[in-house]
């Protein structure tokens, strides 16, 4: 069977945060129906739902037909796709499977998660759920808790010390200051950043995104079609996954990501260009020391060196590699099983050369990696743009 | 974690019991009956010293709900000495006295309760070595 090319022919996203007048079914509808406006499409033959929590969260599972009902595409074949953090990415890229592989034309991937129909407690409790339940959550830890592990060890190897991070949430919240999406559209100081109260030490409270209500759609279809729809088709040039241990502490290297190493490097082999081929790198930066690690294993930096790019202001929009150019997890906001999804929408405006005040100049290619738990899920895809 | 599983991994939980592969050697735990190291059977059950060394630490402000009247609490990865690395709280000490490379032993102790009458949740932390 030949595998087709295929492209993304539209983008929707409501704003993230706290949506307490809409459900699930009603944010994921939004940005549906959004996205489907956008591609001029009349006719959908998978939906497929990336989402982390709903269950738990938002008391409804069965997120395949429940969103397609209320997205006006019932009888639609529909599934909830889950992996962490990582559930948006895993969704497009089984859309991209269907398209590719020839057995779908039109395919909408939605991630959307409703955090705030939960109490905080709940919701606290339910982030650590993808992290190992018996060796891990049983003892008393959480998914923050693992990343600041990771962090004290890696400031610790390096020499880092809490400020030498702050760069990055510095520049997600400049980012989304231009972000009509974005949740946190204040700018933040190193300060502030220094200052701010500690979550799990040394992770403090501007370390971490906020975890919100939020949904993000894309439309794909083949690549030979693209032009009936959208006058500037975006490519998914390359698209790859790989997992590893689910307990941080079964890592031979627990400062270094190796799926998301392995992913990024299918997704430059099969896209044919190198890392300083791309011109923005959505990357996962839950925490600022996701964002470093991600930098090292996507191949913008040596080991260790992941937090330098931010101390030298390389990540800004007109930096050597432009990261979180919207905001970002930290500042557009993180809703968790849609956060991918969102990662793919904000790389397709800025390829189509619609992303406002923030444009990258001349974006041509854009990387876009997603997370699941610390790194046990790792979703990248590469993105070409019309231009 | 529910009931069964508690009583499913008592061993591992209460007495650091892990596994050996009998191909290769390596020292398993959390017991998996695969050995990691070459993906062969391994089922030899294989009784841990229980000391180890702090590779990383941190400090948890803000709990889960289950662990929240204990916050402030230092939880660690630990490098055992047969070769595995451990996560688990640390007690009997100060968590800012805690520092990498610190050596610490295994103690079995109460992790939390189910609320109050509720079942209560014991299993390995780790405490600065003594003597």
């Amino acid at each position: 069977m030949r595998k087709r090319e295929v492209a993304i022919i539209g983008v929707g996203q409501t704003k993230v945060g706290e949506h307490w007048d809409k459900s699930i079914r009603q944010l994921a509808a939004e940005a549906i129906l959004s996205a489907i406006k956008d591609a001029k499409i009349d006719r959908v033959d998978i939906l497929y739902v990336g989402n982390a929590l709903s269950g738990e969260l938002a008391l409804q599972e069965h997120l395949g037909a429940a969103i397609a009902d209320f997205s006006g595409l019932r009888t639609v074949e529909a599934y909830k796709v889950e992996a962490a953090g990582a559930s948006g990415a895993a969704a497009l890229r089984l859309g991209y499977l269907a398209v590719a592989g020839g057995l779908a034309d039109f395919v909408v991937v939605c991630g959307v998660e409703k955090v705030t129909d939960a109490p905080a407690e709940r919701v606290n409790s339910a982030l650590s759920l993808g992290i190992d339940g018996e060796y891990e959550r049983e003892l008393g830890l959480s998914l923050i808790a693992l990343n600041a592990l990771i962090m004290r060890r890696y400031m610790y190897e390096y020499g880092y010390e809490l400020r030498d991070f702050a760069g990055f949430s510095v520049n997600a919240h400049k980012n989304a200051a231009n972000n009509p999406y974005a949740m946190f559209r204040n700018p933040i100081t190193e300060k502030a950043f220094v200052e701010a109260r500690m979550v799990v030490e040394p992770i403090n409270l501007l370390d971490s995104s906020p975890v919100a209500d939020g949904a993000a759609a894309v439309v794909l279809c083949p690549m030979e079609m693209a032009k009936d729809f959208q006058a500037k088709p975006v490519r998914i040039a390359s698209s790859a996954a790989a997992t590893d241990t689910l307990a941080l502490h079964d890592r031979k290297d627990p400062l270094f990501l190796e799926a998301a190493y392995l992913s990024a490097r299918r997704a430059y082999e099969i896209a044919g260009i190198k890392p300083e081929d791309v011109d923005l790198f959505e990357l996962y930066d839950s925490f600022t020391i996701m964002a470093a690690l991600s930098l090292e294993a996507a191949g913008f930096a040596e080991r260790g060196q992941g937090v330098r790019l931010a101390m030298e202001g390389q990540i800004s929009l007109d930096g050597r590699i432009p990261i979180s150019t919207m905001g970002g997890l930290k500042a557009r906001g993180n809703p968790l099983g849609a956060t991918g999804v969102y990662q793919v929408a904000e790389a397709v405006l800025q390829l189509r050369h619609e992303a406002g005040p923030n444009q990258v100049k001349d974006a041509h290619w854009a990387l876009v990696q997603s997370i699941g738990g610390v790194g046990s899920t790792v979703v990248t895809h590469i993105l070409e743009g019309p231009d | 974690m529910s009931l069964p599983a508690v009583w499913r991994t008592r061993k591992q939980r209460y007495s650091l019991v892990g596994e050996v592969c009998s191909k290769c050697g390596a020292k398993i735990f959390p017991p998996r009956d695969v050995c990691p190291e070459c993906s062969k059977p391994a089922q030899t059950p294989y009784s841990f010293s229980g000391r180890g060394v702090v590779y990383s630490f941190a400090v948890v402000y803000q709990a889960s709900e289950e662990f929240e009247e204990y916050a402030p609490y230092a939880v660690a990865m630990v490098k055992l000495e047969e070769g595995p690395m451990v996560t688990a709280q640390l007690t009997d000490v100060d968590p800012e006295e805690v520092k990498v490379g610190m050596p610490v032993e295994m103690v079995t102790r109460k992790l939390y309760e189910e609320g109050e009458g509720g079942v209560i949740h014991y299993g390995y932390k780790f405490r600065p070595r003594v003597g």
